[in-house]
């Protein structure tokens, strides 16, 4: 490379671009992400947020430019690769295994670790030893309660409870979150609001999220995005003052 | 900590226990009350299902080319027995490691697609697979491998007895169960589940879920080898039918008409439809008439399958007892 990406900047992209037959989703975004601080990523519908996500985390491919994690050119690995690097995404739908209990789901994450998963003579019972590190995960988040019903029946908010659980079980360096908070009652944004902080002292997180009170409480930086471009970027007080951020919002009939 | 313990299985495991039990039982008696050749036929397609299962149930990919396991690996075996001259148990393993081999290459091919891309993947190679099977000279095209001698098992079991056939392939048809539950609640086996219940979070976990898939295959296809070797020593002949396509149907509707994702349930298919096709047999071209007519109600009745239907209703009376 002929110039190195900046220490300071856990992710960095040059000129990200993702074309669909023509449709421009993101044009050319050149996102920097700063090592220990929760950024935020917010635009009207369709501005492209979902799709920078799954560049980032190469669920699509970029049609050009680079992305680089800890300087590490990574715009051609796997996605697998990636998670193992650190860097875990969540899902704008809720993501949870729907026939495993909530116990099992984050055992599935711790259980990788452990270097068994393809054992297939092994009994089940050898990943009991990871049940009191996934109760403390669960507690964490709340559901206590819950572990040995199916993920599947759980309710909307708890299940996306479970995600982060799950997600931290793998204590990610990097953690990409999409709408954390879509479709929670008041009482859960503020516990996971909390659960966010609280995992953010020691690791990044980028979120997408639509909560403008969340987002203008939890973040340190935001980037707008509005049709596939970055439209501003800064702390919360300067974005809001902002009119073209203004106007977009508007514009997309949002509050 | 004591809030942490994971409470030991539950006393609805007790019944169940009972009726493994009794199964057990009744399978062991059953070849004094039924003719053998029949359970025997009943075991094999009852294994294959079983290996079938695995992939459909567990990992969630329906293969349409299972046949191609089931008729090769029967093949191999009867060539092997007849003209190598190996011992019915190294016949068995010669077919069963033909079938995870072509396993390996097909799977490694098929596993890039999903759904309905992947049932045609693995149908194009079970016809190709049949092609083979009807142009390769050491499966005698339509006449098959005939007059496959049984053999003693190591050395010194007859398997000309009926008796001694029947115990071998019951007890092949145990571990083989067993080794599928293994399989099924092994570390292995909850990634496979995690991977069928939702793969872009899996990916998304790190897991490199081809790889895992791919293992899969191998196993379900040595499985399904397994069932068409033992078959092969069973009615001491290889033919053209277990690899035709008819075979990976009948496969997909025994799993289907037993119930997906079950542990009994495919053995409750094949039965079904094996006793369909023997006892019926009179009836003549009725038979896939009355085959199909079981099918949509037990598709209607049963969105489950039978076993699926009857689990929860014993587990029901389990618990009530």
């Amino acid at each position: 490379m002929a110039n190195q990406a900046n220490g300071d900047y856990i992710i960095e992209t040059r000129d990200l671009t993702k074309e669909f037959r023509g449709f421009v989703a993101v044009a050319g975004v050149n996102l920097k992400v700063r090592r220990h601080t929760i950024h935020a990523l917010i635009g009207p519908n369709g501005a492209g947020k979902t799709t920078c996500f799954n560049l980032l985390t190469k669920f699509l491919a970029p049609s050009s430019g680079q992305i680089f994690y800890n300087k590490r050119d990574i715009t051609h690995e796997r996605s697998a690769a990636i998670a193992r690097r650190g860097m875990v995404r969540s899902f704008q739908i809720s993501a949870v295994f729907g026939h495993l209990s909530v116990l099992e789901n984050v055992r599935v994450a711790l259980q990788r670790v452990q270097g068994t998963s393809f054992h297939f003579w092994r009994s089940g019972r050898s990943l009991e030893t990871l049940n009191d590190r996934a109760m403390d995960l669960i507690e964490a988040v709340g559901i206590a309660e819950y572990r040995h019903i199916p993920a599947g029946e759980l309710s909307y908010g708890r299940k996306r409870a479970l995600e982060i659980a799950t997600t931290l079980a793998l204590e990610p360096e990097m953690l990409l979150l999409d709408e954390p908070m879509a479709g929670m009652g008041a009482e859960d944004v503020k516990r996971t609001s909390d659960l966010i902080r609280r995992v953010a002292t020691k690791r990044t997180v980028l979120m997408v999220e639509h909560n403008l009170s969340v987002v203008a409480d939890l973040s340190d930086t935001i980037t707008v995005l509005k049709l596939g471009r970055v439209l501003a970027e800064g702390p919360y007080r300067e974005i809001s003052a902002n009119l073209e951020v203004i106007d977009a919002y508007m514009g997309a009939g949002h509050g | 900590m004591n809030q942490k313990a994971i409470p030991v299985r539950n006393r609805a495991m007790t019944p169940q226990r009972l009726l493994v039990l009794a199964l057990l039982l009744l399978a062991l008696a059953a070849p004094f009350g039924i003719y053998p050749i029949f359970l025997m036929k009943g075991l094999c397609f009852a294994l294959f299902a079983a290996a079938f299962n695995l992939l459909l149930g567990y990992v969630g990919l329906l293969s349409f080319g299972h046949a191609m396991f089931f008729g090769f690996a029967s093949y191999v075996t009867a060539h092997a027995a007849k003209e190598w001259g190996f011992s019915p148990e190294l016949a068995i393993l010669a077919g069963v490691a033909t079938a995870a081999a072509l396993g390996l290459v097909t799977g490694w091919l098929a596993i890039r697609r999903s759904g309905i891309y992947f049932a045609m993947v693995t149908l194009a190679f079970s016809q190709m697979m049949f092609f083979v099977a009807i142009q390769a000279p050491f499966t005698h095209g339509e006449d098959g491998i005939q007059g496959v001698p049984r053999g003693h098992l190591l050395g010194f079991i007859d398997l000309n007895d009926s008796l001694a056939m029947y115990y071998f392939v019951l007890a092949v048809f145990v571990a083989s169960l067993l080794f599928i539950h293994r399989i099924v609640t092994s570390p292995f086996g909850q990634v496979l589940k995690a991977i069928r219940d939702n793969e872009p979070r899996a990916i998304s976990l790190g897991y490199e879920v081809e790889r895992y898939k791919l293992l899969a295959f191998v196993l379900s296809a040595a499985l399904a080898g397994l069932a068409g070797s033992m078959k092969s020593v069973v009615f001491q002949l290889a033919s053209l039918a277990d690899v035709h396509w008819h075979a990976s149907g009948e496969v997909v509707l025994m799993t289907l008409l037993g119930g997906v994702g079950t542990v009994f349930g495919p053995t409750v298919g094949a039965f079904l439809v094996v006793a369909i096709q023997n006892y019926l047999s009179e009836t003549g071209s009725w038979v896939t008439i009355i085959q199909g007519v079981i099918f949509i109600l037990c598709v209607l009745m049963f969105r489950r399958g039978m076993a699926g239907m009857l689990g929860p209703m014993m587990k029901k009376r389990g618990i009530d007892v």
